[in-house]
């Protein structure tokens, strides 16, 4: 605990740290999340080359959506390093 | 055009951008001295945030900044409305009628009179207080402001000169020049999004909602996008009231259905209606927040992103001895950079699309006529009394 304690101490300006490492997480989740609807849309036009324009826009859509909560968690990593 | 010429075209742009990147990034406005570190938190921010003058370039020691008219309310001094070139310069800013335009030297006279640091950091930059610290309203015309004034002229332009087209030919010729542009995304919003949402009956009446605010937006995104425009729809006031629209639309054309719904809800035991009601009611307000929050976060974002991007070169080239690690990582910059401005020209289609589409939802949801519920026997009466009997 005191180990903790030193190191939490020696670490000024820890909402910093914490904002930008928290904008990396959502990077990460953004990543994850918009490479694997890319998957599924790609495994789709595979089996379908029929759908391609729907699956495509789909796909598009899709990847906005998680892409802005990616961007909350990127807003709130900058509030932590501003603010 | 064959790929050789595609990709000599492309690398003569990309020449030609390292060329005028000194003149579109030294926007700092701030002399920096010689030995001072690149404050690239301050240009980023200069940039983003609102201000009372318009600053578009700094070419060496010319500032090209617009001032913009100051409109204050005070219940002591009454209304006053002057220039804001009458503040001074960035750097030596003065008093000016009683009234102080705060910017760092300001907050470091309130840190020196003895002001606690907690309410020196609460006092916005860049915003106007009263000398003596009464009370103040700000109606400015802030570059925001004009910046939407501009916007909105432009879609009054753009829409009535094509309207006027139509109403001239009726419906009965084949459009032409600028209606060709407008008509497909006009017809795209009616049947992707109004339509499939609304139901055919009813979406007539929200058309013009759907419209306004698709176009307002997009063309917003786009102007926010130039160097020297201002970033409108990357301020959570902007887009706060755009989601207030759309929750206002929602909630005064809910129809007895959708209350019902929300309230008490049919066919759900009590015990679960009790933790269902407040998750509706939080439900009905989290909507239009996500709305707000969604398109201020990725115009925001996107417009940080670039800025950055260029900062690094000066980050760079004040790190080392001599400017060369900034001249140097110019062109990777450049590089990402016109990539990253491509990503924002999709993007700022994409979310005034989601924007749009989300609305059209919602508004849907609100309107929608009850269902019938199949009885007993599994028939569902809503289609014919006469069920086909296998």
């Amino acid at each position: 605990m005191s180990l903790l304690n030193t190191v939490l101490l020696a670490i000024d300006g820890t909402a910093a740290a914490g904002g930008a490492i928290g904008a990396g997480v959502a990077a990460l989740a953004a990543g994850l999340g918009i490479g694997q609807i890319g998957k599924g849309a790609v495994e789709s036009i595979a089996r379908q080359p029929e759908a391609a324009g729907d699956i495509r826009s789909s796909m598009i859509l899709t990847a906005a959506f998680v892409e802005g909560v990616a961007l909350f968690g990127v807003i709130a990593g900058l509030l932590a390093v501003v603010g | 055009m064959s790929c050789k010429r595609i990709f000599s075209f492309f690398l003569l742009v990309l020449t030609l951008s390292v060329a005028s990147l000194p003149a579109f990034a030294n926007e700092g406005a701030k002399e920096v001295k010689e030995g001072e570190k690149f404050n690239a938190s301050e240009v980023i921010f200069g940039h983003i945030s609102d201000a009372h003058e318009w600053h578009f370039f700094t070419a060496g020691d010319f500032h090209a900044t617009l001032p913009l008219p100051v409109i204050l309310y005070s219940p002591t001094k009454g209304v006053s409305v002057f220039s804001s070139s009458k503040f001074g310069h960035e750097g030596h800013r003065e008093e000016y009628e009683g009234y102080r335009l705060v910017d760092e030297n300001y907050k470091k006279e309130l840190d020196a009179k003895g002001m606690a640091a907690a309410d020196v950091k609460a006092i916005k930059d860049g915003s106007i207080v009263a000398a003596d610290g009464s009370k103040v309203y700000d109606f400015s015309i802030t570059k925001n402001v004009l910046s939407m004034f501009i916007s909105v002229i432009l879609l009054i332009l753009i829409m009535t000169s094509v309207a006027k087209k139509y109403k001239k030919n009726h419906v009965m010729t084949a459009p032409s020049g600028f209606q060709n542009a407008l008509e497909p995304i006009i017809v795209f919003v009616r049947d992707e999004v109004a339509k499939p949402n609304l139901g055919s009956k009813n979406y007539v009446r929200f058309m013009p909602l759907l419209l306004t605010v698709f176009f307002f937006i997009w063309i917003n995104n786009m102007l926010g996008l130039f160097p020297g425009g201002a970033n409108l729809t990357g301020n959570i006031a902007v887009t706060g009231c755009l989601a207030l629209v759309s929750f206002l639309v929602m909630v005064f054309n809910g129809n007895k259905h959708f209350w019902g719904h929300l309230l008490n809800p049919p066919g759900v035991p009590i015990g679960v209606k009790l933790i269902l009601v407040p998750i509706e009611i939080i439900s009905l307000f989290i909507k239009p927040i996500a709305l707000m929050i969604r398109l201020f976060a990725n115009i925001l974002a996107g417009h940080i992103i670039i800025l950055s991007i260029v900062s690094i070169i000066f980050i760079f080239g004040k790190m080392g001895a001599n400017p060369g690690g900034g001249f140097g990582f110019s062109v990777i910059s450049v590089a990402f950079s016109i990539f990253m401005f491509f990503l924002e020209l999709l993007v700022a289609a994409i979310q005034a699309f989601i924007f749009t589409n989300l609305t059209a939802v919602f508004v849907g949801q609100a309107i929608e006529e009850a269902h019938h519920h199949a009885d007993e026997g599994g028939f569902d009466h809503a289609h014919s009394n006469e069920e086909i009997i296998l």
